[in-house]
């Protein structure tokens, strides 16, 4: 697993950024999937795309693993153009795309052997890769296996050794862990921490706002097709958010008031910037505030009296609703 | 034109196939064993005891070459249309494989080696039984097996093509059942097609099916052609070499965009 030697060196020696996207278009006849984003990811960092179904995260990464030509704008990857080096920037990529790809009739040993020949690996080399990957996402004991009957979380694990089977210097993930348990989830997250420490460059997109707050060093919040806002997480809940939340739950009565009917018993709370900003939801009120506690014992000495509260940090799950709204998305 | 990649697509299907060859292999032996018994021996007696078929030959030599390649012929779409789709789009393996260097015209290629092999070897496996049936009158009979190839690759590459265009399955049954089994009927497998209606005559003559078995059967009788011959390996070549080409394109205006 070690890094081949002079692999800095020869990541692009002119510009700084590993991706590099100009007003970055993909339309797909009549619909735009990507609106003209501007994106720069360094080498070493962990970079993310965040956003709602239909925000144009895959696509964004689809067109930086160079299978899907950019409709305008510049692109460039590993410093090379997608559209004349796509194959010799995808030599150096590890993709680990949304959906499952594995080859079903071959066992997981097979699949990271038979996948290495195509960046040209000798059968020596990728021998050894397979066995020290295998090892990286602890799957030795099944190596013999076929893949089909695996849990979902070893054929994620087994697609990540698969993508990591030619040392790449970016490795994409497009939702690495949608539909994983807890405790999969967690030994995923474990292992991406640990390339990103070797020194691998991680993009990914995610719709999960913890995952983002894990892995991620910078992210965008990508919303129909544009990029909404960008930073780190502490930055993003820094300028959209409040440090603390205050959460208020009350009785959902048939035909009674319900919260919105106490949003105005609160309005002098924000008058006397207890508040930042207060958001009515059919069940609850959400008090955007400095200060939670402050807030809460100004609401219960107004003498509102809802069933429950709950005073939490600001988290990237309120600045992804504020930013995409709390419309579903399908 | 394909590169490297190519023959690591090969390989990988090489790899899978190591796993289910034995059954895969029975069937090779077992299928000709039953079609050259029952139609060659058994039928072949009763068509014997009349006006025979031409050339003055047993049925059983007049089928078995023609068999030979007809298997070929399902050998070669069975293995381009539903796996094909499936790599495309249930199992997604291409997409998998074009996240490599490799690009379509790779994969194409890669299948197509694949298909070739199957083809050879199961023609091969064919030829033995053939011969171990004494279906053969000519030492050229071996060339009967890269004819069977040759044929094998005219009805992949299109079929492969087909398959990337598609975006269900149902078409593979309508394939099947209104070209593939017609014209295992019909293109001159079974019977002379001099036998047809003059127009159905001419459509027999413009199938791949019926210019591979003419050929794998003069060249069991001995009775083969120079000009007849290159004749039909050009035509031949076209259909796979079209098919190639339009199964490339395909494949690329699909999981390139």
């Amino acid at each position: 697993m070690d890094r081949a030697p002079g692999a800095d060196a020869s990541v692009d020696p002119v510009g700084e950024s590993l991706v590099r996207a100009r007003g970055l278009v993909k339309r797909f006849g009549e619909h735009t999937a990507v609106d003209g984003i501007d994106v720069d990811i360094a080498p070493g960092e962990a970079f993310g795309f965040l956003g709602p179904n239909g925000a144009g995260k895959s696509t964004t990464m689809r067109m930086i693993g160079a299978v899907s030509p950019p409709t305008a704008g510049e692109l460039r990857v590993l410093g090379m153009d997608p559209a004349v080096d796509g194959p010799a920037i995808r030599t150096r990529l590890g993709v680990v795309p949304q959906t499952d790809n594995l080859d079903l009739e071959l066992t997981v040993e097979e699949n990271l052997l038979v996948y290495g020949r195509y960046f040209g690996l000798s059968r020596a080399t990728v021998r050894a890769r397979a066995a020290e990957l295998l090892d990286f996402v602890q799957l030795t004991d099944r190596a013999g296996d076929r893949v089909e009957p695996l849990s979902g979380g070893m054929k994620r694990r087994v697609t990540i050794a698969r993508a990591l089977v030619n040392d790449p210097d970016v490795v994409l993930l497009d939702e690495p862990t949608t539909g994983l348990d807890p405790q999969a989830r967690h030994v995923l997250w474990e292992r991406l921490y640990r390339l990103k420490q070797r020194g691998v460059t991680l993009v990914l997109t995610t719709h999960y706002m913890d995952e983002a707050e894990q892995l991620c060093d910078r992210l965008v919040v990508m919303d129909k097709g544009r990029i909404a806002a960008q930073g780190s997480p502490a930055e993003l809940i820094a300028a959209w958010s409040t440090r603390e939340v205050c959460e208020l739950r009350f009785p959902l009565t048939e035909g009674g008031p319900g919260p919105a009917a106490h949003a105005d018993a609160l309005a002098p709370l924000t008058a006397r910037g207890l508040a930042e900003r207060v958001e009515v939801l059919p069940d609850r009120l959400l008090l955007y505030t400095a200060d939670g506690d402050a807030a809460l014992s100004a609401v219960l000495a107004q003498g509102l009296q809802p069933v429950s509260s709950l005073v939490r940090r600001s988290s990237l799950e309120d600045v992804f609703l504020r930013l995409t709204g709390r419309t579903l998305v399908d | 034109m394909p590169g490297p990649a190519a023959w690591s697509l090969f390989r990988q299907r090489l790899t899978a196939h190591r796993h289910y060859w034995r059954s895969s292999a029975i069937g090779s032996v077992l299928e000709p064993v039953l079609f050259l018994a029952a139609m060659g021996l058994v039928l072949g007696s009763l068509v014997d005891r009349g006006p025979g078929v031409p050339g003055g030959v047993g049925y059983l030599a007049f089928l078995a070459p023609g068999l030979l390649v007809a298997a070929a012929m399902q050998t070669a779409t069975g293995e381009s249309s539903y796996p094909v789709l499936g790599a495309i789009k249930w199992d997604r393996t291409y997409e998998a494989l074009l996240a490599t260097p490799a690009r379509p015209v790779d994969l194409v290629a890669g299948h197509l080696l694949y298909v070739a092999f199957r083809v050879t070897t199961s023609a091969a496996a064919f030829l033995l039984v053939l011969l171990a049936f004494g279906a053969a009158r000519s030492p050229l009979v071996v060339l009967t097996v890269p004819v069977a190839l040759l044929t094998g690759l005219a009805f992949a590459a299109p079929v492969t093509a087909l398959a990337a265009r598609l975006e269900e399955d149902a078409a593979f049954a309508a394939l099947q059942r209104f070209l593939l089994v017609p014209m295992f009927l019909f293109s001159g497998t079974f019977f002379p097609v001099e036998q047809l209606p003059a127009v159905l005559q001419g459509v027999a003559y413009a199938t791949p099916l019926w210019h591979g078995v003419t050929l794998a059967r003069d060249l069991a009788l001995g009775t083969a052609q120079a000009g007849p011959a290159l004749l039909h390996v050009g035509y031949l070549a076209l259909w796979a070499a079209a098919g190639a080409v339009f199964a490339a394109r395909a494949l690329t205006r699909r999981l390139v965009r």
